[in-house]
């Protein structure tokens, strides 16, 4: 699956798509494919503030559990309820399946992240 | 990929669709499993049957040939060594099938303990590939490859007959999947297990086979309740904790570990294995703690997982007695949180008996 021109993403296979002042997150479908079958995704409250490289919730998959790391701080502002149900929707379409959204404290600290080039490099070589 | 008792092995196959689907296909249709990693010791000689029967804590009297049975290997303590299939080839010969993480172990102890006896504890498991051929269609799937009559072989049972065209091939009831199925065990070269191999995808592509990896195998044994070395049973738990009192035989001869169960019984129990299902939502999953209402710690998750069959999340942990009853609730701590969970019965889940 490509990976979209206009997302930045993490070393920890996240991604995330700044508009203005506010941004989506989600993870990878490299994420989605190593984790396997997802069946349960635990996400922040709206209001909380996460900071860039922390823990903001976890997903877990049958055979293992990993953590979400936060793209870039900010305050929850939104969260993708339907993945309490339907949490397959990530491994269906990673890059559409989104976790949260947040207020940016800084809109630019996601422009140091990987561009879609440099990421689908960097599995490449972690493969 | 992982390292699994120096072996190199898949989690999941993702061209078979995945643990799930994995899981799934033994379920209800067939899978298949490379196992060779489990080891084999042969045991041979006079007095093999005197032999097996101190050192395992079934009753191998009982076994007629070519008939199989789950027991275990313990220490004075009344621990676990390991957990074996215990089968009987001949009058002065039985195959015990270990675990892959326990085999050096296993072995030399098995040596150690059998060196009084006259008989011989032989480490075969370099010769055989094992393939388990498991699910509802398993029969007839391996039933194209072979010429025996497969419907004559009893659950834990086994016979020697033509596979693939390899002669004299062991053919055994077994599994680790709580589903019916065969184990057969063929030359562990690379051409002839290649060939094999091949050959049981062909004969299983009607009913969709799919190749099942350790993600599934672990899933599946969890479902029927089957203890994995490590988790349920170990060298610091000992028979009555894990519940396998059916599979010990205190009447039989002596066997090493009997003393100190007979003693641990007279004491009584301080923990027992049960069956766990989360009533609230997460996921209890091995070494998560166990804690009663009033926040105590009373236990440890040894197994849990999302259950693909069942579709719940189920776990094993030792609990205090106190706490073992159907019905009884506990919590587990997932991240912080406490996660309300109820004992329910196990085996969590139990194929239909055929009629």
């Amino acid at each position: 699956m490509a990976y979209p021109k206009d997302y930045r993403y993490t070393k920890e296979h996240e991604w995330i798509q700044v508009k203005g002042n506010t941004a989506t997150v989600g993870i990878t479908d490299h994420a989605q494919e190593s984790l396997g079958d997802i069946v349960f995704v635990e996400l922040p409250r709206v209001g909380a503030q996460i900071d860039a490289g922390k823990s903001f919730g976890t997903v877990e998959s049958v055979k293992a559990v990993s953590e979400l790391y936060a793209p870039a701080s900010g305050k929850v502002i939104e969260i993708n309820d339907s993945l309490n149900q339907a949490p397959e929707a990530v491994n269906k379409d990673a890059h559409a399946a989104w976790m949260i959204k947040l207020e940016l404290s800084d809109a630019k600290q996601a422009d140091a992240l990987m561009s879609a080039d440099d990421y689908e490099k960097y599995v490449a070589e972690e493969k | 990929m992982v390292d699994f008792g120096g072996w190199d092995m898949p989690v999941e196959y993702p061209a078979s669709g995945g643990l799930v689907k994995e899981h799934l296909a033994v379920r209800t249709g067939v899978g298949m499993f490379d196992v060779s990693h489990m080891g084999d010791i042969l045991i041979r000689g006079p007095q093999a049957l005197d032999a097996v029967q101190w050192i395992s804590m079934n009753d191998a009297s009982k076994l007629q040939e070519g008939q199989a049975h789950y027991s275990a290997l313990l220490y004075p303590e009344g621990t676990f060594v390991d957990d074996v299939i215990v089968h009987k080839m001949g009058q002065n010969d039985y195959l015990l099938v270990i675990n892959a993480g326990t085999r050096e172990k296993d072995h030399s102890w098995v040596r150690k303990n059998v060196s009084r006896f006259r008989c011989h504890a032989d480490d075969v498991g370099d010769y055989y590939t094992q393939i388990a051929i498991q699910g509802p269609k398993a029969e007839a799937t391996l039933q194209k490859l072979t010429d025996v009559d497969l419907k004559q072989i009893k659950n834990y049972w086994f016979k020697h007959g033509t596979v693939c065209g390899l002669m004299n091939t062991l053919i055994a009831r077994t599994g680790y999947t709580a589903e019916d199925g065969f184990e057969i065990y063929v030359p562990s070269d690379v051409p002839t297990s290649e060939r094999v191999w091949n050959e049981v995808t062909e004969a299983g592509k009607e009913f969709g086979i799919v190749p099942c990896g350790l993600g599934a195998r672990n899933t599946l044994r969890l479902e029927g309740k089957m203890a994995l070395y490590g988790h349920e049973i170990s060298d610091t738990i000992n028979v009555w904790e894990a519940n396998l009192d059916r599979y010990c035989k205190m009447e039989k001869p002596d066997f090493v570990g009997r003393a100190a169960l007979e003693k641990a019984k007279a004491e009584g129990l301080k923990r027992i294995l049960v069956g766990l299902e989360a009533v609230d939502r997460g996921i209890p999953r091995d070494g998560y703690k166990v804690f009663n209402q009033h926040d105590h710690e009373i236990g440890v998750i040894t197994s849990g997982s999302p259950a693909p069959f069942l579709k719940k999340n189920i776990a094993l942990a030792y609990v205090p007695p106190a706490h073992s009853e159907i019905g009884h609730e506990v919590f587990v701590e997932i991240r912080g949180q406490k996660v309300k969970c109820k004992v329910v019965p196990t085996p969590f889940y139990k194929r239909s008996k055929k009629v």
